[in-house]
């Protein structure tokens, strides 16, 4: 069954979730799902010796539903520690829903070939873990949720948790947590609080415990069941690994600052307007150069979401903006904001971006800047599936804030490597092309032809306009129109689009 | 018109992404090297893969020149490949005479001949890197009507020189040849092209560095990064002033032409030739800039 975007969606999904028919199609009312509650009574220790005392406290079974955070990025250490010890004890079965799978996350693999992990449902995948997948190792194809997604899923039901096994760089016994202080500082723990909120067991694991009360509290104490210390949750230098380097890299500089003129000439950019943009290369440039020009033109901005980088940190503490909104501190710098700054805000997954909820902050945004792997003359974005056709990135918050923002960009080279990433069609569908408005390169921009407005507005900006069809063949002229990927009929994995339907399906990539 | 080269940029042609992107970054002229910065193992492929990127890319307006090796160590070959992929210009690495620009341009000649290139389209730059050629640059300046410019290369020179590079104190060591070159290329009507600044990190002290080459009137710096174009292509954009003034020097010169009168005066100064020529230059200096000059 097709979807609205072209998607040949196989029945037995297109029954089970629905198929995409749009970004704002959906908008169903729904009873807020709900965790089980044991209560804790005066003089019970919610501490618990080892990370295995904790699974066979929670009761943790078969065929159970297992959560993780993903705020330690490269550097966690939790999700292989406890899933060494789920496999020591011989469960099997279970589904993993962590908020994301890191390179670090490799023994997966032999979790999955031992039978201990038999589904998972992640925000992406990377290197290895998600070519073994593409290869076709795990017989239930992964289910592929945008961070709004998830939140959304985990609050109607659609993903329940049982247990949630969630790293907190500080904990008081009672399971009073924080991200902004102890050793290996992650700063927000957005998405760990939505599964805090509706697991049935919440375990903390901390290498930081500190006396009772901890605060600032991000996860209470009324959420959590048990408390385990460790020696240590997580490397800090892999938590900041790769996102915060400022690149010096002339044409990713180049993009940025094509980036940066769109948004200057567009209409958004004026006193208190918002903006989100990625952690890395060009995205995270833009943000340099954005700033240069509110310090010329005395404009501020109101609030600063995402993602949140010590770059927009500056921006704060310089006076370019009156907030920040965090749901994830990608750096240290970051983290040590959010401890400090009553200005910056740690929010939870949902209240960032959940499509279900009463209001996502995703909806008071004006501007995002987004990279890609690929975008195809519909606009549609591919973050999640590489030139080899493997699963090797993520959906994060892209469709979530490109749903949300009135001016969504797009920042990618024409041509990475060999590469096209300007293409006819992209390998798998992340973002829709009805929520891309900008597609900014080396050479210029292309403006989706739904906004006349902003083709209006940038007319005389002197930043070069082409149609997307244009670039695409400039890119193809440069590096030759690229063969097909060849896929055997296995589905691997099922992208949802941030309200539960399906958008795209992941086949098994050809031996 | 004169071409303005405010910035030539070096590319390595062993590198096919920055073949590729060169064209991005706004430089006037783009530098190909076939020398130093490739090794000896590299040379022919790098030869013929530049070949093959000016017979594919577009490089639009942009003036190409290549950093040919000597003529005693591939630069023949190098001169005959690159005529033939239809190169604008063809630098000769360390010049130390006029006998060596014309040793090359026979080689040119050939070339040209060979593949049907119109005779003399093929244009020259020489690079000046050591004592001699510094104390030759008017007769190398004046050697050859395809030459459109002369070019310091300081790090040979200073090496020569017995002394280095001090660019934290003005680089005096390097004055008396910037000003040999910058008299050579002005005595024969040529550009005057400044030596490269080599930290892509320190662009405070590459300003500075600049100001002072403008102000002892080169046309232009080699720039070794992408990141050093917007730097110096800033140094040698006008102010609104001095926009301003050219513009009221070209009104007067047309109103003049209108009236059919011949002596020419602005607010009580006459207007002469170089004045005139100043004001144009500026003018095309800030069209370069994006400045948008309007038409009345």
């Amino acid at each position: 069954m097709k979807n609205t975007v072209g998607r040949d969606i196989p029945q037995e999904y297109a029954e089970k979730y629905g198929v995409f028919e749009g970004q704002y199609a959906k908008k169903t009312s729904y009873q807020r799902a709900s965790g089980k509650v044991t209560p804790v009574h005066p003089g019970e220790s919610k501490l618990v010796g080892s990370i295995r005392e904790a699974i066979e406290k929670c009761g943790l079974k078969d065929g159970m539903t297992i959560s993780f955070h993903h705020h330690f990025r490269e550097g966690d250490y939790v999700l292989n520690m406890v899933m060494d010890e789920i496999a020591k004890m011989g469960i099997k079965n279970l589904y993993l829903a962590p908020s994301s799978i890191a390179n670090v996350h490799e023994p997966l693999i032999e979790h999955i070939k031992n039978g201990v992990v038999t589904g998972i449902t992640s925000s992406g995948l990377r290197d290895k873990v998600g070519l073994a997948i593409s290869q076709g190792i795990m017989k239930n194809p992964v289910i592929i949720r945008s961070h709004g997604g998830r939140a959304r899923a985990i609050e109607t039901g659609a993903l329940h948790i049982d247990v949630a096994f969630l790293g907190v760089p500080s904990a008081d016994e009672y399971g009073n947590a924080n991200g902004s202080h102890g050793n290996a500082i992650c700063g927000s723990l957005g998405y760990a609080k939505v599964d805090a909120e509706y697991a049935d067991k919440v375990v903390l694991i901390t290498d930081n415990l500190v006396p009772y009360p901890n605060t600032p509290i991000s996860i209470p104490q009324n959420l959590v069941d048990y408390v385990v210390k460790v020696d240590a949750i997580g490397d800090p230098n892999g938590i900041a690994k790769g996102a915060t380097r400022f690149t010096s890299n002339p044409k990713e500089l180049l993009i940025a600052e094509i980036g940066s003129k769109v948004i200057v000439n567009s209409p958004y950019f004026k006193n208190g307007f918002s903006f989100q943009s990625g952690s890395g290369g060009s995205t995270l440039a833009v943000a340099r150069f954005l700033a240069e020009e509110m310090r010329e033109r005395g404009i501020k901005a109101g609030f600063i979401l995402g993602g949140i980088t010590s770059n927009m940190v500056e921006m704060l503490e310089e006076g370019l903006a009156e907030k920040i909104i965090d749901t994830q501190s990608f750096d240290r710098g970051a983290a040590e904001s959010l401890a400090r700054n009553e200005n910056h805000y740690e929010i939870s997954a949902s209240f960032y971006a959940n499509p279900g909820n009463k209001g996502a902050a995703v909806n008071n945004l004006d501007v995002v800047v987004l990279s890609a792997l690929e975008v195809d003359t519909d606009f549609n974005v591919n973050v999640l599936t590489g030139s080899d056709g493997a699963i090797r990135g993520a959906s994060g918050g892209h469709c979530d804030t490109a749903a949300g923002a009135k001016l969504s960009m797009i920042l990618t080279p024409l041509v990475r490597g060999r590469i096209p990433t300007i293409v006819e069609k992209v390998n798998t569908v992340i973002t829709p092309g009805e929520g891309i408005d900008v597609v900014v390169t080396e050479i210029g921009i292309a403006i989706n032809p739904r906004r006349q407005d902003l083709i209006d507005a940038l007319k005389d900006s002197g930043i070069p306009q082409f149609t997307i069809e244009e670039l695409k063949e400039k890119a193809y002229k440069i590096a030759g129109t690229p063969d097909p990927i060849e896929y055997e009929d296995q589905v691997v994995a099922l992208v949802e689009y941030r309200d539960g339907s399906i958008i795209d399906v992941v086949r098994k990539i050809k031996e | 018109m004169e071409r303005l080269r405010r910035t030539m940029m070096f590319v390595p042609a062993s590198n096919p992404g920055m073949l590729r992107d060169a064209i991005l970054y706004g430089a006037d002229s783009i530098m190909f090297d076939l020398e130093d910065s490739i090794s000896l193992r590299e040379k022919d492929t790098s030869r013929f893969l530049l070949y093959q990127a000016l017979k594919t890319f577009d490089y639009s307006s942009t003036e190409t020149v290549v950093r040919i090796n000597s003529l005693d160590a591939g630069g023949v070959e190098d001169i005959h490949a690159m005529v033939r992929a239809g190169i604008d210009c063809i630098r000769l690495p360390k010049t130390t005479c006029a006998q060596d620009v014309l040793d090359a341009e026979s080689v040119i000649l050939e070339a040209e001949k060979k593949c049907g290139r119109e005779v003399g389209s093929t244009k020259m730059l020489a690079a000046i890197e050591d004592p001699m050629g510094v104390l030759n640059a008017l007769s190398i300046a004046q050697s050859s009507k395809r030459l459109i410019g002369i070019a310091l290369g300081s790090e040979d020179y200073v090496t020569a020189m017995k002394t280095r590079r001090y660019s934290d104190r003005n680089s005096e060591e390097i004055f008396f040849a910037r000003s040999m070159i910058v008299h050579a290329a002005r005595a024969a009507g040529i550009a005057a092209l400044d030596t490269v600044f080599s930290d892509v990190n320190d662009m405070e002290t590459l300003r500075k560095e600049t100001e002072f080459i403008k102000q002892l009137g080169f046309d232009g710096k080699s720039v070794i990064n992408p990141r050093q174009i917007p730097v110096v292509n800033k140094v040698y954009t006008p102010t609104e002033k001095e926009i301003s003034n050219a513009l009221d020097v070209i009104h007067a010169i047309e109103e003049a032409n209108r009236r059919g009168s011949g002596v020419i005066a602005l607010n009580g100064k006459m207007i002469d030739k170089p004045i005139v020529e100043r004001a144009e230059r500026i003018l095309a200096l800030a069209k370069a800039a994006g400045i948008k000059i309007p038409e009345n």
